[in-house]
């Protein structure tokens, strides 16, 4: 995996978006839903998708998953124009997501979920513990200590490890952007820091990594970028160190706007 | 549980001596990852049971005509086994078979096709019939339990109008009536031992083998031999004690009864698909979450209908096996067999919620339920009571099995 230098949180940076989204619209009958998004995400940074509910963050995210394809505008992936048409073209350019409710399979244990749909065989059979030394070596490198065996269960292990299973199986499938969609949402305080340090480390191995949050102060924590949607518009894209607390809550409620928005 | 240091490598439960490895499978056990073992203690109890109240029931007789009069129920639990992973269900399987069988004995005694081509029309037609129960579970949508509801009685219907009503044909073919009522020569039984021996060592160092070679731990080795050792002494001792004269007439019958040999190479080549196949972790992932398997990339519609014809296929085997013990096929075959079968996969420890469960559970269930049938019959108590003690010990396995889910998946606290 190619390393990138991590930047201090809100260092503005002359790299190249993995992903640039331009004039992004989608609608669902007579609505509207997104009215010309424009968004960055970065290999290496963390970047938050914030807005209420009804934004439209959402549909923005099933299109970059390629499940409901975007009706117009441009996605250029490495600058390179690319029609994400479906989720075996997404996941083809490396981009995964991980949603909410982890589509994690309970009853199998942590390297089968790590590899499932994508297992690897030898002599047409399970090759278990080659998998089993991968995924403990990629929980390895994302310092994961909260998990003591790779065959535990998933219905034996907490909420917040679940989580890390899940992040980790797209570290693991050597995915470029990861998507997290709500990650910290049902977790209490510990296990919340636990994922936004994994987050941190995935985005430190060059992982351009787009987290959908309602919790500010993860945002604030975690994050290099905040991009803000209101009623299908994006109002804000700005690097954290550059706004507040109270400004973002501004842009999510309409309050505010933020002039010039950025790049 | 402690962080530990950073430098700590993730085990993966193969790590530690035979006494950690005990004690981490007995924290399983405790945690609600009871497999077959609560099966396993109602065979024990209800065999001593017996055994204290008949003195007929521990003959060697008495062993082989378990072994019997089981291995029909056996191998249609063991196909339901496929279904029910993916929580599912077939009622249909049962009538399946006899529809097979129907249409064996039609090809035989009228036909008179030969007894293999007849033979593989029947389970070619069970492929079909899981194939169309697929279809409509996996891609209309209708729930397995209306769709199987409606073969079950329809089949019913199926096989009057083949056979007639009141129709009872004759097997005239002495291959599918050996399986049943013939038993291996005495040296077959001790050859059948030897490879079950060397296939179970084989595969026990053929697994460490490539552990070693990607570089992953190794339990100890004791283990697999006491896995062994267990194996050689349970079977030795049934192959023994199969092989001693247990005729109560002057004519000698002695040997494994033909079926035992079958029935577990079905179950060894059922439990290797599951075990060591993608597709047997896909069936297991489906049970488990069918949405995190769509998700994952797998084709959950074709898991479905694989399951459904894989469980119909052994049911025309089960039916295979009736039609062999009873020497006969008749307008009612296969009826009444199917909910036993439900619930001795149940009473092995297969979760009716899906994705638990292995084959050898619903072996194991099979002979408990096979058991209470025989005893209580031993014992000549109405037929009633061992419908009531089956549905009490069903009931009972249903709410071990409800309990121990909870147990395992409830503690979401633990970090």
């Amino acid at each position: 995996m190619v390393r990138l230098g991590r930047l201090k949180n809100g260092s503005v940076d002359v790299e190249v978006p993995i992903i640039e989204l331009t004039d992004i619209r989608k609608s669902f009958g007579p609505v509207e839903v997104l009215k010309g998004v424009n968004l960055k995400i970065y290999p290496g940074k963390v970047s938050a998708l914030v807005g209420d509910n009804g934004a439209g963050k959402s549909t923005l995210i099933k299109g970059l998953a390629g499940v409901q394809p975007y009706d117009s505008g441009e996605v250029l992936i490495d600058g390179t124009h690319t029609d994400l048409t479906s989720p075996k073209v997404a996941t083809a350019n490396g981009i995964e997501v991980v949603y909410q409710d982890l589509s994690l399979c309970e009853n199998l244990d942590i390297v089968q979920n790590m590899f499932l749909g994508r297992e690897e065989l030898r002599h047409g059979t399970i090759d278990g513990g080659r998998m089993e030394r991968e995924a403990s070596a990629t929980l390895q490198s994302l310092s994961v200590k909260t998990v003591k065996s790779v065959r535990q269960k998933v219905s034996s292990l907490s909420g917040g490890q679940r989580q890390t299973v899940a992040i980790a199986r797209s570290a693991l499938k050597k995915a470029r952007v990861v998507i997290l969609d709500e990650p910290t949402a049902a977790l209490g305080v510990a296990q919340t820091a636990q994922v936004l340090d994994l987050v941190r480390r995935l985005a430190d191995q060059g992982v351009g990594v787009l987290i959908i949050s309602h919790n500010l102060v993860d945002v604030f924590q975690v994050c290099d970028y905040v991009n803000v949607l209101y009623l299908g518009t994006m109002v804000a894209s700005v690097p954290v160190a550059e706004t507040s607390n109270s400004d973002v809550i501004g842009y999510i409620t309409g309050a505010k706007t933020y002039q010039g928005v950025s790049q | 549980m402690s962080a530990g240091p950073a430098a700590q490598p993730i085990g993966s439960g193969h790590e530690g001596s035979v006494r950690e490895q005990l004690s981490a499978y007995l924290s399983r056990v405790r945690g609600g990852e009871m497999g077959a073992l609560p099966a396993i203690g109602g065979f024990i109890v209800l065999s001593a049971l017996f055994t204290a109240l008949s003195p007929f029931f521990l003959t060697r007789l008495n062993i082989a005509n378990l072994l019997t009069q089981s291995a029909t129920l056996m191998m249609l639990s063991i196909a339901l086994v496929f279904v029910i992973l993916i929580s599912e269900i077939d009622l249909s399987a049962g009538v399946t078979g006899g529809v097979g069988m129907a249409i064996f004995i039609l090809l035989t005694n009228f036909a008179k096709v030969p007894w293999i081509p007849a033979l593989l029309a029947a389970l070619v037609f069970g492929l079909l019939v899981g194939a169309f129960i697929g279809f409509f579970v996996a891609k209309v949508g209708v729930p397995s339990f209306v769709v199987t509801l409606g073969l079950f009685l329809g089949f019913q219907g199926l096989q009057l109008v083949l056979l007639g009503s009141g129709g009872v044909f004759r097997v005239e073919t002495p291959e599918l009536i050996a399986i049943m009522n013939n038993n291996l020569p005495v040296w077959g039984g001790w050859v059948m031992l030897a490879v079950m021996i060397v296939i179970s060592i084989a595969t026990g160092f053929y697994d460490r083998y490539r552990r070693t070679a990607s570089g992953v731990p190794n339990r100890p080795i004791l283990l697999m031999w006491g896995k062994v050792a267990a194996l050689a002494v349970g079977f030795g001792i049934l192959v023994a004690l199969l092989n001693q004269n247990r005729s109560v007439s002057v004519l000698p019958i002695q040997g494994v009864p033909i079926v035992v040999p079958i029935a577990l190479v079905i179950l060894w080549i059922g439990t290797q698909i599951l075990d060591r196949t993608r597709f047997g972790l896909h069936l297991y992932a489906v049970g488990g979450s069918p949405e995190a398997a769509r998700r994952a990339g797998i084709n959950v519609a074709g898991i479905r209908i694989a399951a459904f014809m894989i469980c119909s296929a052994l049911g025309i085997v089960s039916g295979v096996l009736s039609a062999s013990r009873v020497g006969a096929v008749e307008a009612s075959s296969g009826r009444a067999i199917v909910l036993s079968a439900v619930a001795a996969a149940v009473v092995g420890g297969v979760s009716l919620f899906g994705g638990r469960g292995r084959l050898v559970h619903a072996a194991v269930g099979a002979l408990v339920i096979s058991v209470i049938d025989n005893g209580l019959g031993l014992l000549r108590l109405p037929a009633g009571i061992s419908l009531l003690v089956t549905g009490g010990v069903l009931v009972l396995a249903a709410t071990v099995d409800a309990v121990s889910r909870h147990r395992s998946g409830g503690n979401l606290t633990r970090t």
